[in-house]
């Protein structure tokens, strides 16, 4: 019992910054701070005027729609290959992959920095963060896709292959829908990561900043907090969506596949 | 031979799988990785790199105290904000994995998950206006009449960076934790209490030596990563509060000397891995002298 006061406790806690999200964005003053002094929908009339802003998110809408599809192919692959049998060195490999995971952001930020401007002289664009965030995507999306092919019966794919189908359309025909709540999952979680990431995009944006880079300029004009706290509203409104239809589809997947749920995507 | 031979062909096919994933990580991490390795013993000459082999930026890390100061504070922070989170994580893991019906943990564990993934800045930004001079806490407590004046402790200066880390890392101590708790057999504490333990000295005795590898896979994946966290030290640390990775930052960003910074982000990196392999060998002997 004592327990479960403090998990719903430390629950608060984790909660506590978001819950203050919508009441600023809704407070009819400049200065962050209480006491609340009135209801206003002016900051959320402001982030439609503001062109430098839809730039910015139209760039991370981009960024994070690419990170999603590559990062997941990549995680395909590599969660099919977990599912089939192990050769020499395979966990190495599984694990060098799985890397970015634990090196920290700044680590991988800067060693891409180094290569792509000083060494091979290229600029910086979209597409500098995006192979980036790939990089920083893959191992959650073969963590996630782990899960929806660990519980698969391998017997249903020969089965397909015993009947006369081709590896390909086996795959394609038996593995792929049973897998496709994970895929769906994968790049949910993907896109989330990728359209939230800072450290690493404010080191390889070019001149068009993404959107986290754009709201860390922000931060520093006292005058523009109220506006980036009504932004921060509809992105957790957005997260809060999005991983919700992740995990549904996640738990259908791993149930499809005959699996039990053991919850969570690490 | 037959069985032998659809092996084979199977373990091929698993390697040419995992080929596409491995050819990305190696020309996107470890070709970079090289890179700055070899950076590091370069030296910034104006604009250009000076490509002669010296371990100059090495020595000026060794010589000046400004970047044994930050590592130092980093790594202390780093120390402080992992203790804190897996100390505050377990008994979260714990209550889920123990004390949770099973149909409810993944509700659960997504509650847990859903902060960790909304905006990182935001985040860290609203931290700010919780332990403000003007911020929730402060005018909370005044108005309580619980304090006099605003306290000023809480912001801009180190206790402030590991408030912010701690509650932005708890997700990731929570399910490493949980997911050892949840594989052990619970027959095994059964058979503790008939043998005649306490719940506690069960806990003590069978749960927590057995809770190990996920207590240790908690502290490396919150320890690794902070020590790379630049935002909450530039936002909530004030002058005295910045960190190593605010040193990286502004050797490569401001001011143009990415071999140094090539050279920090080494020793930072190495600092952390002699770190974690200090404690994974400490936590190896301490459960063979268990057994």
């Amino acid at each position: 019992m004592k327990l479960r006061v403090y998990a719903i406790a430390y629950l608060i806690f984790l909660y506590a910054p978001i819950i203050l999200l919508p009441i600023f964005a809704f407070n009819d003053a400049t200065i962050i701070a209480f006491p609340l002094s009135g209801f206003t929908t002016e900051w959320f009339a402001e982030l439609t005027q503001n062109r430098a802003l839809h730039a910015a998110v139209q760039n991370s809408l981009i960024i994070a729609v690419c990170t999603a599809v590559f990062a997941t192919i990549l995680g395909l692959c590599a969660a099919r290959a977990g599912a089939m049998s192990d050769f020499p060195g395979k966990k190495g490999i599984t694990g060098f992959i799985m890397l970015p995971l634990v090196l920290p952001e700044i680590i991988v930020a800067v060693a891409l920095l180094v290569i792509l401007r000083q060494v091979l002289g290229l600029s910086l664009g979209n597409w500098t963060i995006i192979m980036a965030h790939v990089l920083i995507c893959t191992p959650f999306s073969i963590a996630i896709l782990n899960g929806a092919f660990g519980a698969l019966d391998p017997s249903m794919e020969e089965a397909a292959l015993d009947l006369g189908e081709s590896r390909w359309s086996a795959f394609r025909l038996v593995t792929l829908p049973l897998v496709m709540p994970g895929i769906i999952s994968s790049m949910l979680i993907s896109f989330t990561i990728s359209l939230d990431e800072f450290i690493i995009a404010f080191f390889l944006t070019g001149s068009n900043p993404t959107m986290p880079v754009y709201i860390w300029g922000l931060l520093r004009f006292p005058k523009s907090l109220p506006v980036i706290m009504a932004l921060g509203t509809i992105l957790v409104a957005l997260s809060v969506i999005l991983l919700t239809i992740a995990e549904i589809f996640r738990r259908r997947g791993v149930r499809r596949a005959g699996g039990t749920d053991t919850g969570g995507f690490l | 031979m037959a069985k032998f031979a659809t092996l084979t062909q199977d373990q091929t096919r698993s390697i040419k799988l995992l080929g596409l994933p491995l050819v990305y990580a190696l020309l996107l991490l470890a070709v970079p990785l090289g890179a700055i390795v070899l950076f590091s013993f370069w030296t910034q000459d104006f604009m250009t790199v000076d490509t002669t082999f010296t371990t100059a930026n090495y020595r000026e890390i060794y010589d000046s105290p400004i970047y044994g100061l930050l590592l130092q504070r980093s790594l202390m922070v780093s120390g402080i904000v992992t203790a804190v989170t897996v100390l505050l994580a377990y008994p979260v893991a714990y209550f889920i994995s123990f004390h949770v019906h099973p149909s409810k943990k993944s509700i659960w564990l997504f509650l847990i998950t859903i902060p960790f993934w909304t905006s990182y800045l935001i985040r860290v930004f609203l931290w700010k206006v919780i332990l403000g001079y003007n911020g929730v806490i402060n005018s909370g407590l005044l108005q309580l009449g619980i304090i006099d004046e605003p306290l000023t402790f809480i912001l801009y200066n180190v206790n402030a960076v590991i408030i912010t880390l701690a509650h932005a890392f708890a997700p990731f101590a929570i399910l490493p934790i949980f997911v050892v708790l949840e594989k052990i057999d619970r027959s095994l504490l059964e058979a503790s209490q008939d043998l005649g333990e306490s719940k506690f000295s069960t806990f003590l005795r069978v749960t927590l030596p057995l809770s190990m590898p996920g207590v240790v896979g908690a502290v490396l994946i919150v320890f690794i990563p902070t020590i790379g966290d630049y935002v909450t030290p530039e936002l909530m640390g004030g002058a005295g509060g910045k960190l190593i990775a605010n040193m990286i930052q502004t050797q490569f960003l401001q001011l143009n000397n990415a071999p140094l910074g090539a050279a920090l982000a080494i020793v930072a990196m190495l600092c952390v891995t002699a770190i974690s392999l200090i404690f994974v060998f400490l936590n190896r002997k301490y459960l063979r002298g268990r057994t």
